[in-house]
């Protein structure tokens, strides 16, 4: 009997009849758990009309949360840009001990869970919690205001730059950092012309799923900030709103908004994973030529 | 610059990246998340003890773990085949199988929850055929095992597929060749190699579940000792301003999750081992 690895890989030595009920029972699966709640977002957001959809934005609320929205985003991504970039240089480029510990504490936000992630906020800065006395008297609030809903969004969306570049710039090396250092280049000339182009996708690739999770996120921001509409709400937390006073037109047209952000999310990954596939690909052939 | 110059001589930068990098890391996370420990050890051993076993908590804690538990399996199951499908076969759309998986990921859990909750509520558009036959699906712990099977789903099929990209063939060839069939392929060659992936992708599926909130409230109802989730606990422990009694709760619930990515690590350190391969 003569069977070909290839073919075993391909799977096209599976019988017709195994291959075509794998492939429906998979295709059934993930179109009924994953591409039916997808669909029907859009489906309850245009199902009064498209004037009934567009009303939901008039409202002042919503632009409100739409607001509230793009400042937790805009506060949390570039400040985990930055850490990203940072711990990426310092753990990709140096040997030190204790390096494992450090990237699993990088990765700790992932393991905890969203009411949690909100709920040490509290208990640092709310009434009860270290500084809530000293913070009331001084009249600063942080929790059950816009402060809190920033700290926790960057808590929860914390790793995901740094856990992209961390691999990439390992993959890397420093030969060519060292090569610019050697020819006279300083710090910053090295990584803004020789680091930065090589991380570029990367750096890319985490600020996208950054921003879809600050964007989205909910159990951490309901947790911190008070259920005043209007006052401190983001959008997931209005949708929530909304859908409680039974406006489902309302809760599914702004539902539609973030719906749409996912979709592009998963596309714009999928086009930066395949980009970074290939650079990957043609730098490994790159050095193979160098030592050949 | 040769080598051995090269090995004592750094690349600039590491005081400022590094300095950075541990500021910033304990004032975002280290710092609060002992604020947690903290407060949970300076409560009183009895209030923290009769906080975390009264009923309605322990009834929180069995309806996660189990929904959780159960939804873990069916994505342990389903996810495997998606997962072979999209490694082993060809067929049309498999790249968008391949890229709609990571949904879950990126749709935020509220919009999720009322999506969810559109499909199975009793008026849902899957909901209201079910109903007839008595099956509930929201409002009860079933839409909750719906809610964390749809949350669940990436992580196996993203633990497993690499592990099915190594698995080359040429193992199963041999068995071929040496007279065994299909089946015994099967159950001597490919389950056995994918085991330590299949393990993990659960216990991956597994530790979300537990912590997730915004799917699950949508669709769970919420009613205390039987769709009331430790997540949703905890919210409504801070609604009555019992603090402690919300970190009492948190606690318990974190220290499962880290004794359970603690087992993940366990098995990659031992399917390691087994394979040889550092």
């Amino acid at each position: 009997m003569s069977v070909n690895a290839k073919d075993l890989q391909t799977g096209s030595n599976d019988p017709l009849w195994v291959r075509t009920t794998v492939i429906t029972i998979s295709v059934t699966f993930v179109a009924l758990m994953l591409v039916l709640p997808l669909g029907v977002i859009f489906y309850e957001a245009f199902r009064k009309g498209l004037s009934a959809y567009f009303k939901a934005f008039q409202d002042r609320n919503a632009v409100r949360a739409i607001t509230m929205t793009c400042l937790a985003a805009g506060i949390a991504v570039p400040l985990n840009l930055i850490f990203g970039i940072a711990a990426s240089w310092a753990i990709a480029k140096f040997n030190f001990r204790g390096k494992g510990l450090l990237i699993a504490l990088i990765d700790l936000p992932f393991a905890i869970s969203p009411v949690i992630s909100g709920l040490i906020y509290i208990l640092v800065f709310g009434m009860q919690g270290w500084f809530g006395k000293w913070l009331e008297a001084h009249g600063i609030q942080i929790i059950f205001a816009v402060p809190g809903i920033i700290l926790a969004t960057i808590f929860v969306t914390f790793p995901f730059v740094a856990r992209e570049l961390i691999p990439l710039m390992q993959e890397q090396g420093s030969e060519e950092e060292w090569a610019a250092i050697s020819l006279g280049a300083n710090g910053w000339q090295t990584f803004w012309r020789v680091t930065l182009p090589n991380i570029k996708w990367g750096v890319l690739y985490g600020v996208l799923l950054c921003n879809a999770r600050a964007m989205g996120e909910f159990g951490a921001v309901s947790v911190v900030s008070s259920n005043i509409r209007g006052g401190t709400n983001t959008l997931p937390l209005h949708i929530d709103a909304l859908y409680n006073d039974y406006n489902s037109v309302a809760a599914f047209a702004m539902a539609s908004i973030l719906a749409l952000l996912g979709v592009v999310t998963l596309v714009g990954k999928s086009l930066l994973e395949r980009k970074l596939e290939q650079e990957s690909i043609s730098s490994l052939e790159s050095k193979t030529t160098e030592v050949s | 610059m040769s080598n051995n110059a090269r090995s004592k001589a750094m690349l600039p930068g590491f005081r400022l990246t590094m300095g950075y990098t541990l500021l910033y890391l304990s004032l975002i996370v280290l710092i609060p998340l002992s604020a947690l420990f903290l407060k949970a050890a300076t409560m009183d051993w009895n209030d923290f003890y009769e906080t975390i076993t009264s009923r309605r908590v322990v009834a929180a804690y069995r309806l996660t773990f189990g929904a959780s538990l159960i939804a873990a399996l069916i994505n342990t199951v389903f996810g495997a085949l998606v997962a072979w499908s999209i490694v082993r076969y060809r067929f049309p759309g498999r790249q968008l199988l391949d890229a709609i998986i990571d949904l879950p990921f990126a749709m935020p859990t509220a919009v999720s929850g009322i999506a969810l909750m559109a499909i199975y509520a009793p008026t849902g558009l899957i909901g209201k055929h079910l109903l007839p036959y008595g099956i509930k699906t929201a409002i009860s712990p079933l839409g909750i095992v719906i809610a964390l099977t749809f949350i669940g789903l990436p992580f196996v099929v993203r633990t497993l597929q690499p592990a099915l990209e190594e698995l080359d063939g040429e193992a199963e060839q041999a068995a071929a060749s040496l007279g065994a069939n299909r089946w015994q392929t099967f159950w001597r060659i490919i389950v056995p190699s994918l085991m330590p992936s299949l393990l993990t992708g659960f216990t991956l599926a597994f530790a979300r579940a537990l912590g997730e909130y915004g799917s699950v409230i949508f669709v769970a109802g919420n009613i205390p000792m039987k769709t009331e989730i430790a997540s949703l606990l905890i919210i409504s422990k801070l609604d009555d301003a019992d603090v402690p009694g919300a970190a009492a709760i948190a606690v318990v619930m974190l220290s499962a999750t880290f004794l359970i990515l603690l087992v993940v690590q366990g098995i990659q350190w031992w399917s390691q081992r087994m394979t040889g391969r550092a």
